[in-house]
């Protein structure tokens, strides 16, 4: 009887750890069963006063841990959330921006998490003077609005903008969070953005639809690209009470976005080389995405730059916002088949392209600013230089708007192509125009 | 003595039957031996594939096997066998990739399926899987 007893003993132990397995199996299921079935377990009740993404992270943790990493940095091939100095890489740029305080420092953005430090460092601020305009997109300020205009967020916002710079920060401590997109109490995508608010009316006014309210008559495909355009777009502080405003009473190509600033005669600086009254692009990736085909075929912005990733049995919307060229699998292989290294080489065949071109048109520009320098000079007048000062306009505007966007053509190639073909051919239409104006000044010398 | 290992052994025995039992009824197992394409959407990646092919030309006239497994009996229920040990062992361990893909195998399983319905129709395109064209055909947007 020794050796079934010592078999037994065996057995006892293999069917023991058998039911570990299975019941290890079992409460795997049932976990993954609950996250299927449970959106969320409301832990802190959020109200408009929920600044604190952390609070609303204990609510909705998968979302907060990838909103948490907006934090990491990471380079793409031309873009990426590392903060190089755009004015080291491409020295060109200081001569366009001569005079104008992007010149003194011109840095890649940082992901969300880094937007109100960003501000708080550039040089732009800490030597000219900014309005508080710039927070409505740099901070968590909808509760300040509110606040400062005794209820009413319109009335506030027009108040802070107006302010010092300096004064406005005091009234916000927080980056860009959670309020900003989403309604804490049912979690809706919304936009809060005053500006964008009026900005998209101006623009559905010009479609020919009255009173367009977003939160009330936008589809969620639509709204998942207009909470992003509440900022990543082309704007400007009007009047003397730098209320920032989005030019979009007229479209949103670039040379509509130009006929509204020509309208309202508005120029951000006189140009340091040429005196040119001329124009700053922000970063129009809402208005360049929109004349893509990507736009085209109804992807929006979250599409690609904020995909879908499975955690256990739940579908999250990743929070870390960034280049979709560092999450190709996820954002591209949703839709293209065709795998992620030739998604991106196709990415950046386009980009590099892109690149090329928008340097060329760089060039162009520089080439116009010696030519009115040099028709100066020559004693070419003022009055006679008008003609090339206007095409410098114009051209300096297409150069900045492709290259103030933030996605080096991939956005609309085609549109963006179009925009710096017009910019070029306005550079040197400025050239012929500045030279002529040299030349019968160059005889009255002689 | 002998007894006590045998008593022992025998309800920890159950214990173990019994559980494993459960967990399998818990999980649905049964279901996976049906046809019902509520079945493969138990597993919650499967669901968006679920739900575009409700949205696709092919929702009338095939489900999720008409397409993805053979049609002979013991091939179907191999092919079965295989994918869902792949399919719950990557998913309990939460390591497969996103987007899910369509491995090579199971590929020619779905060519081979076009081919039974369509056969006749289709031209033969070499080198390429007729999907490769007719990409909204099982499942649409």
């Amino acid at each position: 009887m020794k050796n079934p007893r010592w078999i037994y003993a065996a057995l006892t132990t293999a069917a023991a750890g058998a039911t570990v397995l299975v019941a290890v199996l079992l409460m795997n299921i049932r976990d993954r069963k609950i996250e299927g079935r449970v959106s969320y377990v409301e832990v802190v009740h959020l109200t408009e006063d929920s600044l604190d993404p952390a609070d609303w992270g204990r609510n909705f943790p998968h979302e907060y841990d990838s909103f948490q990493r907006t934090k990491e940095m990471a380079p793409t091939r031309y873009g990426g959330s590392v903060p190089f100095s755009r004015l080291d890489r491409d020295p060109r740029l200081k001569r366009i921006f001569a005079g104008y305080a992007f010149a003194l420092d011109y840095k890649e953005d940082r992901g969300h998490a880094y937007s109100l430090q960003d501000q708080d460092e550039t040089r732009r601020t800490k030597e000219r003077p900014q309005p508080g305009s710039c927070l409505q997109c740099h901070a968590s300020i909808l509760p300040a609005y509110r606040k400062a205009g005794g209820g009413d967020v319109m009335k506030g916002f027009e108040l802070v903008s107006s302010m010092p710079f300096a004064e406005a920060r005091k009234l916000v401590d927080r980056p860009v969070g959670c309020l900003e997109c989403h309604d804490p109490a049912t979690m809706k995508l919304r936009v809060t953005r005053p500006a964008f608010l009026r900005g998209i009316r101006a623009l559905k006014k010009s479609e020919g639809v009255e009173d367009y309210d977003p939160n009330t008559m936008a589809s969620r495909q639509e709204m998942r690209t207009y909470v992003c355009a509440q900022c990543h777009v082309e704007y400007y502080f009007a009047g003397e009470h730098k209320i920032v405003t989005y030019p979009w009473a007229k479209g949103l190509k670039a040379e509509q976005i130009e006929a509204y600033y020509d309208e309202a005669a508005f120029s951000d600086w006189k140009h340091g080389e040429t005196g040119a009254a001329v124009l700053k692009a922000q970063h129009p990736e809402f208005e360049t995405h929109s004349q893509g085909p990507h736009a085209r075929a109804g992807v929006a912005c979250a599409d690609c730059h904020m995909p879908f990733e499975r955690k256990g049995a739940v579908k999250v919307t990743d929070h870390h916002v960034r280049s979709p060229l560092l999450s190709v699998e996820r954002s591209c292989g949703t839709c293209h088949p065709a795998g992620g290294a030739e998604m991106k080489a196709r990415a950046e065949s386009i980009q590099d392209r892109h690149a090329a071109l928008l340097a060329r048109a760089e060039d162009a520009l520089l080439a116009l600013y010696d030519e009115i320098r040099a028709a100066r000079a020559a004693g070419a007048s003022d009055a006679a230089l008008e003609g090339a000062l206007k095409l410098q306009r114009k051209a300096q505007w297409r150069v900045d708007f492709v290259s103030a966007e933030n996605s080096m053509g991939f956005h609309a190639p085609q549109e963006s192509a179009r925009v710096l073909a017009e910019a070029i051919d306005y550079a040197r239409q400025g050239q012929i125009v500045a030279a002529r104006a040299a030349i019968p000044a160059a005889k009255r010398r002689g | 003595m002998f007894r006590v290992w045998a008593f022992a052994l025998a309800a920890l025995a159950g214990a173990a039957v019994g559980l494993a039992g459960y967990t399998f009824v818990y999980a649905k197992g049964y279901s996976y031996f049906s046809n019902d394409p509520e079945a493969c959407a138990n597993c919650h990646v499967m669901r968006q594939f679920r739900d575009s092919w409700q949205r696709s030309s092919h929702h009338a006239y095939a489900v999720c096997n008409d397409c993805h497994t053979p049609h002979a009996v013991v091939p179907k229920y191999f092919a079965k066998a295989q994918n869902g040990w792949n399919h719950s062992l990557h998913f309990t361990l939460a390591d497969y990739p996103q987007p899910i893909r369509i491995r090579t195998r199971n590929a020619g399983v779905l060519e081979e399926n076009c081919l039974r319905c369509h056969g006749e129709a289709a031209g033969a395109a070499a080198g390429l899987h007729c999907i490769a064209c007719h990409a909204g055909i099982g499942h649409g947007r």
